[in-house]
């Protein structure tokens, strides 16, 4: 595996954003209420981190230390801004249904994070793969998390009908306390099948840490700050 | 010496009392309830009380065994959870909607926040609401076509007091309106509450606390009609959810002090969801959200222990 796929690799599987860092939890527990939604929300998202990340690895080197949070925001609300514009031109139905959560991608704790931990530190071109990993890992996670609330509480799946009609659509699962649920029986499905995860410390390999894995006792930062 | 000394760490004095016979006292009180539930509304009421029941007990066996816990189905206390969740449900309910709720109350609040004691709300009210959230259409049906009389029909008496029609406060008390199974009968929870009273289950604190603040809280938001009160206290499941549900030990606070702002809280709640909700109701509501301040409650009325009553902490 090269250092490109391994990127990929890494932000799908390894260091999933939202079932590993358990990052940007504000989107994923809001827009998640049907399959096409938690994809629209994804590919937004993923377009706004691989195009930051390309950007701000490209400026990492002009924008001074001490300033670099504005700095990163400015090219991540344009970014933002752009991505607002195009989804209310082409597909208002999933720009209507997102919402408020559009805008609010420019202080998504994932982009902040990977322009921090990575776009800062590496070179252009493997900033926007690690910016495609993460935003796929991210778009799968959102995907997966809809779908499951998208079954029980509609009893559909991307709008098609998939449960037969005598089942009664148990609504709590497209209501806020559902995306709670989901999320925390997917979590218990991966610490019991040994995926890598948030509390799953034994997953996670020392010595490997590029950004957060989530595992902050044997996290890499967490000796640095002790030597400091 | 030929006795030897038996040595044991205190206490000494050891109560008789245990978890089983509370939870079999608390069954007990609310045969009344669910007897007159059953004549009323008839059988299928029967087969929602039995099958939620059996729904809780199994469902804790089953996790019980596959975590490999020690199994506590032995302690009544998912019966109690079946029973209460069964009263609350309306009496046309198809039977799994109760049974799946049996699961939520026992799998998703009791067990996994570690077995009996450890749940921070009411495992049947928070099933409850959970139900009521998925299957508003089927949970507020109260149209049934019991043996018991002929007259019942959709709205219960709160929806009706809220629209401005009058309601019979006799039928009220004796119970021959509209509602869910357990709660419409008050001389028949009356029955139960004064059970437990004199079986010293429950403490009359939070109960009539709670009745009482609701009561004033009604008064004088409500327009200083007293008939109009008499007849909010008597209907929904006030009666029922402050004997009952409010008072459940794990879920309420240990401090006598605590136990009145908890009951203080709940009569507002009450009041406020009642006056001003969307709902007519709002007792399970406010139930399930008093809960959850409990453990502030404990914090700040914690009694000093001895010897530090006078110095600041």
């Amino acid at each position: 595996m090269n250092k490109y796929t391994e990127r990929i690799y890494n932000g799908i599987w390894k260091e999933n954003p939202i079932f590993v860092q358990m990052l940007g939890l504000c989107p994923t527990l809001a827009v998640t209420t049907s399959a096409i939604n938690g994809l629209g929300m994804g590919l937004s998202t993923t377009a706004v981190l691989v195009a930051a990340n390309f950007l701000i690895s490209i400026l990492r080197n002009v924008i001074p230390g001490r300033v670099r949070l504005p700095g990163e925001i400015v090219v991540v609300a344009s970014l933002v801004t752009v991505v607002d514009m195009l989804l209310e031109g082409f597909v208002p139905s999933i720009y209507s249904a997102l919402g408020i959560y559009i805008p609010l991608i420019v202080v998504n704790c994932i982009i902040l994070g990977r322009a921090e931990s990575f776009a800062m530190k590496n070179k252009p071109l493997i900033s926007a793969f690690d910016g495609i990993g993460m935003g796929l890992g991210f778009t799968i996670a959102l995907m997966l998390i809809g779908a499951f609330r998208e079954l029980l509480g509609a009893g559909t799946i991307f709008g098609a009908q998939v449960l037969p009609s005598s089942f009664q659509p148990i609504s709590i699962f497209i209501l806020a306390p559902g995306a709670f649920f989901v999320l925390s029986i997917l979590t218990a499905l991966q610490n019991k099948l040994k995926a890598p995860s948030a509390t799953n410390g034994a997953a996670q390999k020392k010595g490997q840490i590029t950004g957060c894995s989530g595992d902050c006792l044997h996290c890499a930062g967490h000796d640095q700050v002790k030597a400091e | 010496m030929e006795r030897l000394l038996h040595v044991s760490s205190s206490p000494h004095v050891r109560d008789t009392v245990t978890t089983n016979n509370i939870m079999y006292d608390v069954l007990i009180a609310m045969i009344p309830a669910a007897a007159f539930g059953v004549y009323q509304f008839g059988l299928n009421s029967l087969l929602v009380i039995i099958l939620t029941m059996a729904a809780c007990v199994l469902s804790e066996y089953i996790y019980e065994k596959a975590m490999k816990r020690p199994i506590t189905i032995a302690d009544g206390s998912a019966l109690v959870t079946g029973m209460i969740l069964a009263l609350n449900m309306p009496p046309e309910i198809p039977v799994w909607i109760p049974m799946l709720g049996g699961v939520f109350a026992i799998i998703v609040v009791k067990q996994l926040y570690g077995g009996l004691g450890q749940n921070f709300m009411n495992p049947a009210l928070a099933a409850r609401c959970f139900l009521l959230l998925s299957f508003s259409g089927l949970m507020n049906n109260f149209t049934a076509s019991g043996i018991g009389f002929d007259s019942v029909s959709g709205a219960t008496p709160l929806a009706m007091i809220r629209s401005g029609e009058s309601v019979d406060l006799a039928a009220l008390v004796i119970g021959r309106i509209p509602g869910t199974i357990g709660e419409v009968s008050v001389i028949a929870l009356l029955i139960g509450a004064v059970y437990m009273l004199v079986k010293k289950v429950i403490s009359p604190r939070i109960p009539l606390i709670y009745i009482g603040t609701v009561a004033v809280f009604l008064f004088l938001f409500g327009g200083f009609d007293p008939y109009y009160v008499l007849c909010e206290v008597c209907s929904g499941g006030l009666i029922f959810g402050a004997f009952f549900m409010a008072t459940d030990y794990v879920t309420s606070p240990i401090t006598p002090k605590g136990q009145v702002v908890f009951g203080i809280l709940l009569g507002l709640l009450t009041g406020i969801f009642r006056l001003w909700g969307a709902s007519p109701e709002g007792v399970s509501y406010a139930i399930i959200l008093s809960n959850l301040c409990v453990p502030m409650i404990e914090r700040v009325t914690l009694p000093k222990a001895f010897g530090k009553e006078g110095k600041k902490a």
